[in-house]
């Protein structure tokens, strides 16, 4: 019996690696550093993302004022998203381009964006927006070492610089308006922001967690006293 | 106001058999009083069901079976309908747990010897109610309408192409088109919504009324009835309600615990219970490079994959795959061993039960994995060690060294 346990166990643990997400051609993708509780990166991401990639993506599952859970008041979205008239801060976020003539444009229709970072992950993310580098022998002239041959054209040159490819190691030719460091937070906050968008809820789920676990664990100790109590008499 | 209770039972039980339905189902229905961990499967796959019908309703309420609108639905579940997030991750927290508790529940079954004599009624309907949870788990998984669900659906309802002759036309008949379209996923709603669940509910009803028509097996896998009081109750029995209420209740409680630890805490499971790719929408166009089903359907998968075509045609693969989920009917006439239990069997029947075990699991995790040379071989093997234990059945139960079962039950 006792054999047939530690059998079980080990074949238990033998199988629980995480799958991760081990099919991206083996490349090798950084920590992103999250913080879900920084309000003030989440902000910087949401500004981030509404300016430069929903020109062509759009968060069709994302509602504005969605970001009220992130410290945001309405008038602070109109106002610090530059929201145009037209658009309710109840809407859904669209691109800024149709879809039709984005893949016109660049061979692919830009992706959705609202569970991007639970289909790709955070340091997926994290690690592609840091690696572009041009390409003159790509159509769009960038290249990307996280996903190569990618469609998309490097949106954040002007922040990162460019980015050159030598012998597999990618360096900075010409530096844009922002530091290394710099540009890293900045991408920091719209991998940041991207996971939350992905999963709004993620914001709350962990509290109330502890709330249900707490509720339950005395439940739990009431139950086992009752069951005590009733089985006192049974051997 | 006692009285006035009083009358009102009364009254009712002149109409309805309540009294005597109680009595003969909960507060004189005997069970072992030496149930031990293992017993606890049954009824947490109960409760497990309760959790899956009020979860789906609710989120039957906001879901719109429809190619167009699904994925988005799901969403809009998320974060627009109030708690949506939590009804979405507990019913697919509950689908995999689901599974988590029967493959338990069924493990149990094989260690103590349940599907024995008398028994064996009561272990087919269970079987039954086993492949009518994986039709609803199977059809449940597409309507999400992401890349999994889509190219799942597409791989399994393929399977039934290769059957000679019919098989074409069995596949178009169970898609209702050519390819999986919006006419699946809206018969596969209906079906998981309406018909499955009906069906699952009436068999689980037979399963119980069986069950207290033949009484529970325990771990010593020796009867309770055989010794018996003046009164006719069984000496080693205690009565359902309130001794084994309190217990299970103790059980459902803490398993609840570890339920919303995945719910609040890990509710994707990494990628176990709902796969990364899946929050891609579906798209017919594109397949994905992997493609293997989610973690309860991959012993199977890994054995599809394990038996090479033959003629030509992966029909082969299908037949093992269907014989290696029937195999376990025929469990109460294979098993031929003097004794039920695992603790009198001799060291023969709990090798092969372990290897059993390793396969499985093993079988599981191969079947997640791409199908490399090395994997291939090694669920070859594994499928090889799978059939053998229950092909192998009548003659190992049989030769086994046994030790002598005890009169009573025994307790620890």
């Amino acid at each position: 019996m006792k054999a047939i346990k530690r059998v079980i166990v080990w074949a238990m643990l033998a199988c629980m690696p995480v799958l991760a997400h081990a099919s991206e051609g083996g490349v090798h993708l950084d920590k992103a550093p999250l913080n879900l509780q920084d309000q003030a990166s989440l902000q910087r991401g949401a500004k981030l993302f509404t300016s430069r990639c929903l020109a062509c993506h759009s968060a069709s599952a994302m509602r504005y004022n969605r970001l009220n859970d992130i410290g945001m008041s309405d008038d602070q979205i109109r106002a610090e998203l530059e929201l145009p008239e037209d658009v309710k801060v109840g809407s859904t976020m669209q691109a800024a381009m149709d879809s039709n003539s984005a893949k016109m444009a660049y061979g692919v229709a830009p992706p959705d964006l609202s569970v991007i970072a639970r289909s790709r992950s955070a340091d997926w993310l994290y690690t592609y927006m840091r690696t572009f580098y041009a390409d003159s022998g790509k159509a769009s002239g960038w290249n990307n070492k996280a996903f190569p041959s990618v469609a998309m054209p490097f949106v954040l040159a002007d922040m990162q610089g460019e980015q050159a490819m030598e012998d597999g190691h990618l360096v900075l030719k010409t530096p844009g308006s922002m530091s290394v460091a710099e540009y890293d937070v900045a991408i920091a906050d719209l991998t940041n922001y991207l996971v939350f968008m992905s999963e709004p809820a993620i914001l709350v789920r962990h509290q109330i967690g502890w709330i249900v676990l707490i509720f339950l664990s005395i439940l739990l100790a009431l139950m086992y006293a009752l069951k005590k109590e009733i089985w006192k008499d049974i051997h | 106001m006692m009285n006035l209770l009083k009358g009102l039972l009364a009254w009712v039980d002149e109409r309805f058999p309540l009294v005597s339905t109680w009595k003969a189902h909960l507060s004189e229905y005997y069970a072992p009083k030496n149930f031990n961990f293992w017993y606890f499967f049954g009824g947490l796959a109960l409760l497990v069901l309760v959790i899956q019908i009020l979860s789906g309703i609710f989120l039957t309420m906001n879901y719109k079976p429809d190619a167009l609108f699904a994925f988005a639905s799901v969403e809009y579940i998320m974060r627009d309908v109030q708690w949506g997030w939590l009804l979405r991750y507990i019913h697919s927290t509950g689908a995999s747990m689901f599974f988590v508790v029967i493959y338990l529940h069924m493990f149990r079954g094989l260690m103590y010897g349940s599907y024995r004599k008398p028994r064996e009624l009561l272990w087919i309907i269970g079987m039954i109610i086993y492949l009518a949870l994986m039709g609803e788990a199977f059809m449940g998984y597409l309507l999400p309408w992401g890349q999994m669900s889509f190219w799942g659906a597409q791989v399994i309802v393929n399977l039934f192409s290769s059957v000679p002759f019919i098989g074409p036309d069995l596949a178009i008949m169970i898609r209702g088109d050519f390819v999986v379209s919006d006419i699946t996923l809206n018969r596969f709603f209906a079906l998981h919504v309406v018909a499955i669940p009906l069906v699952l509910v009436l068999i689980i009803v037979a399963h119980l009324v069986a069950l207290h028509e033949v009484g529970s097996n325990n771990p010593d896998g020796v009867e309770i009835k055989k010794h018996k009081d003046a009164n006719g109750i069984p000496l080693d029995g205690v009565p359902f309600f309130p001794y084994m209420v309190v217990k299970d209740g103790v059980a459902a409680v803490a398993f609840l615990m570890v339920f919303s630890a995945v719910v609040f805490f890990a509710p994707d499971m990494g990628g176990y219970f709902l796969e990364y790719n899946n929050f891609v929408p579906a798209n017919p166009m594109k397949t994905p490079e992997h493609i293997a089903p989610v973690w309860y359907f991959t012993p199977y998968y890994a054995i599809l994959r394990a038996v090479p075509p033959m003629f030509g045609s992966q029909f082969p693969g299908v037949v093992a795959m269907g014989v290696a989920t029937v195999i376990f009917f025929a469990l109460p006439w294979l098993d031929r061993g003097p004794v039920k239990s695992i603790r009198y069997r001799g060291p023969i029947y709990k090798t092969f039960l372990a290897a059993f075990v390793v396969s499985f699991v093993g079988l599981g995790y191969l079947g997640l994995m791409p199908a490399t040379e090395t994997y291939t071989l090694i669920s070859r093997i594994l499928a090889v060690v799978y059939f053998a234990f229950f092909f192998l059945m009548p003659w190992y139960t049989k030769i086994d060294a046994c030790k002598p079962e005890p009169d009573r039950v025994t307790s620890k």
